[in-house]
């Protein structure tokens, strides 16, 4: 308005064109804010609806809540101790006070089960310990003789190096156990006994079978592309709705075809067993092992490489190779030296893009992989459902969510400006 | 398969490369088409079982029936999932459009701030697998309390919809020469009546295509549903995925040949949008 009134009346040509710039800062802010409004409803919604919850799962792999909150008293007692030596009473005070309130709100069970997932045998020394001092009518002189009375597990360090860990309101014990590592009695790092490493062999063998599924979809996806990039367009469009078909249709719907085919009594067996290929007895076992993921999910991914194959390959001419193969070069050297270099961003494009969806499949390992064929994702599904460890859940989540991204930052990388494009 | 002339300066030895190429890239479309082919014939199985009876291959009519498809229209449970499927897609799908279609509005227009990051914040939801978004929303939604609860659902499909709106519309925007808006403006147009008579028609191709891929990602979505949804909210993937694990019987390979019709047909008039969109902007060659 001001700058208006300026404008109109013809001041000197020095404010003239100050105020000039000014309504032009003013009609360009406008501009970005009218931009930026249209896309804030966008941004609330993903943010409030799907940016918290990965921030609140993070969170969770790290979060350490349940000593803090149920027993206030003694992470305030424990946090001047150093840990060499056992306690002063005041810390067994605060330890039986906690433990009292815990009891009387019911609450000293989820202490317990806290304590014992760090510590086999620690659920009972509390159970215990909540009882017998919950039930005291009066205070005693010394809680120190009293709770070593209870239990003598009270006048030795394990137990206090453990609350005094647990005080602390985050742990990396999540991380340390998708890794297959855990904490001594004595707090240190060590490996969990063999038999229970499961993690880091899950990690190997999702990494490993997504290589292979990646690499057979270049071998079968390289030629399909080069083949309909050199066909008429007419021709190459229905080329591509064949490769986009099974792309479009449902997941599930592939899946139980595959299941159809694979299955013992399937339609595969029953061509070999027809054709006497295998006897009737030696049925091969084509599903619900590893075989069974890697098949299902090459067919799934495949179109995944092709697109981006087959676009890089459509932007270069017939005349290149023409030209070499003039120039005296053999078709394979001409292929060689001139179509595939041409080709490489995307091979990198189509390997990472498959890679990256690839590790975090669930569906396909999950119907059709039986034990041999899971994946990482199973294992996060199985916490999250069924063994309710969330917090190891929320850390093999992020882990995973880290690898997506940063594999993603790569291909962003490769395919030019960060864009990220359908088909 | 009619013979292509190949050039006749080639060797045998080339010939013979070229027909194996020829015939590896058929191998592979096969691989890729034939999977999906099998089950139509076998939705038509009179027998409750996933092979072709000896009387199917001879053709014989009772071997085949309708039974499967009589069965997936009168199961409530089917007919719940299916019921379910039509509540949450459409919704999902609508709440993604909306907000997407105004989001790449702004992303494309002039002097938009931080475009990169917003729109790379934007298409998070398609880049974390989607067992992350699962858990995560599990444990957001159970803090929330609505888990088991159509809101959730809709919300995550949802979600999971707005990349594919912003990605395909931004798209057709930045292909749209802004020249059309100015002449309209310079003919006496107001921007209300440029935006929506001229604008308007020339990217609703790309708001369609669009909310036709937010609609199939939750028409086909199952982990989300799978960690959110109570019994009442499952959708059609969810019943397939329990039929598939649990009780394996053949009405799921009806309700998979009907699915496949209707990617069929999203597929072919998802095709002929993008025609028409280049039709209209003047780019078809």
């Amino acid at each position: 308005m001001c700058a208006d009134v300026t404008a109109a009346t013809g001041g000197p040509a020095e404010a003239g064109s100050s105020s000039l710039k000014a309504r032009l800062r003013k009609a360009e802010a406008k501009k970005r804010r009218g931009a930026f409004m249209l896309t804030l409803p966008l941004l609330i919604f993903v943010t409030v609806m799907f940016l918290v919850p990965l921030v609140g799962m993070i969170w969770l792999s790290v979060a350490n809540t349940t000593i803090p909150e149920y027993m206030p008293k003694t992470v305030s007692a424990l946090s001047t101790w150093d840990g060499k030596e056992l306690p002063p009473e005041k810390a067994y005070a605060a330890v039986a006070e906690d433990l009292q309130a815990a009891f009387k709100v019911r609450k000293f069970g989820v202490i317990a089960k806290n304590l014992n997932e760090q510590m086999p045998g620690t659920l009972g020394l509390i159970n215990k310990t909540s009882f017998r001092t919950g039930r005291l009518k009066t205070a005693p002189a010394n809680w120190k003789d009293e709770l070593t009375k209870i239990d003598k597990k009270w006048g030795e360090m394990p137990i206090w190096t453990l609350l005094k860990r647990q005080s602390a309101s985050w742990t990396p014990d999540y991380y340390l156990a998708a890794v297959d590592m855990e904490r001594g009695p004595d707090g240190s790092i060590q490996a969990v006994p063999p038999y229970q490493r499961i993690y880091v062999k899950l990690f190997i063998r999702t990494a490993w079978m997504s290589t292979l599924i990646t690499v057979l979809t270049l071998l079968l996806g390289y030629p399909l592309a080069y083949w309909i990039s050199r066909m008429p367009d007419n021709k190459a469009n229905l080329m591509m709705i064949a490769v986009l078909l099974p792309f479009w249709t449902s997941l599930l719907v592939r899946i139980t075809s595959w299941i159809v085919l694979l299955q013992s009594h399937g339609v595969v067996n029953s061509i070999l067993v027809g054709s006497g290929a295998v006897s009737d007895a030696n049925r091969p076992q084509l599903i619900n092992n590893e075989l069974g993921t890697i098949i299902v999910m090459t067919q799934v991914l495949l179109p995944f490489m092709v697109l981006p194959l087959y676009s890089t390959m459509k932007s270069i001419p017939d005349s290149y190779m023409r030209a070499a193969i003039s120039m005296g070069a053999h078709p394979w050297r001409a292929f060689w030296r001139v179509f595939a270099p041409l080709t490489v961003s995307g091979i990198g494009a189509g390997v990472l893009l498959v890679f990256i969806l690839s590790i975090g499949y669930y569906i396909t390992p999950e119907l059709v992989g039986g034990q041999s064929g899971q994946f990482i994702s199973n294992r996060i599904a199985y916490n999250v459902q069924q063994s309710l460890n969330w917090g190891l859940a929320a850390a093999l989540g992020t882990i995973l969510t880290a690898v997506t991204l940063i594999l993603f930052l790569l291909y962003g990388m490769i395919t030019g400006k960060g864009k990220v494009t359908i088909g | 398969m009619k013979p292509k002339k190949l050039p006749g300066y080639l060797s045998p030895a080339e010939h013979g490369w070229f027909y194996l190429f020829r015939f590896y890239g058929i191998v592979v479309l096969f691989f890729l088409v034939v999977p999906l082919l099998v089950i139509i014939p076998l939705s038509f199985n009179a027998t409750p079982y996933f092979t072709f009876t000896k009387g199917m291959l001879e053709l014989q009519p009772s071997a085949y029936s309708l039974q499967w498809y009589a069965n997936f229209f009168t199961d409530p449970q089917w007919l719940l999932a299916l019921k379910n499927s039509f509540i949450v897609a459409p919704v999902a799908t609508l709440i993604a459009t909306v907000l997407g279609t105004l989001a790449a509005l702004g992303l494309t227009r002039p002097g938009m701030p931080f475009k990169t990051l917003i729109t790379s914040l934007l298409v998070l939801p398609m880049i974390v697998p989607l067992i992350i978004t699962a858990t995560a929303l599990f444990f957001y939604f159970s803090y929330l309390h609505i888990v088991d609860s159509y809101v959730g659902v809709i919300i995550a499909h949802a979600i999971l919809g707005t990349p594919f709106v912003v990605i395909t519309v931004t798209a057709t925007l930045e292909g749209l020469s802004p020249q059309y808006y100015r002449a309209a403006l310079s003919l006496g147009a107001s921007p209300r009546t440029a935006f929506f008579k001229v604008v308007m028609p020339l990217v609703l191709p790309g708001i369609i295509s669009g909310a036709l891929f937010a609609f199939m990602t939750s028409f086909d979505e199952v982990v989300i549903v799978l960690f959110i949804a109570g019994p009442d909210q499952k959708t059609l993937p969810l019943q397939m995925w329990t039929n598939l694990r649990y009780t394996i019987d053949p009405t799921i390979l009806a309700v998979a040949s009907l699915i496949l019709l209707l990617a069929v047909v999203l597929l072919g008039s998802l095709e002929l949008f993008r025609r028409r969109s280049e039709k209209i902007r003047g780019v078809s060659g």
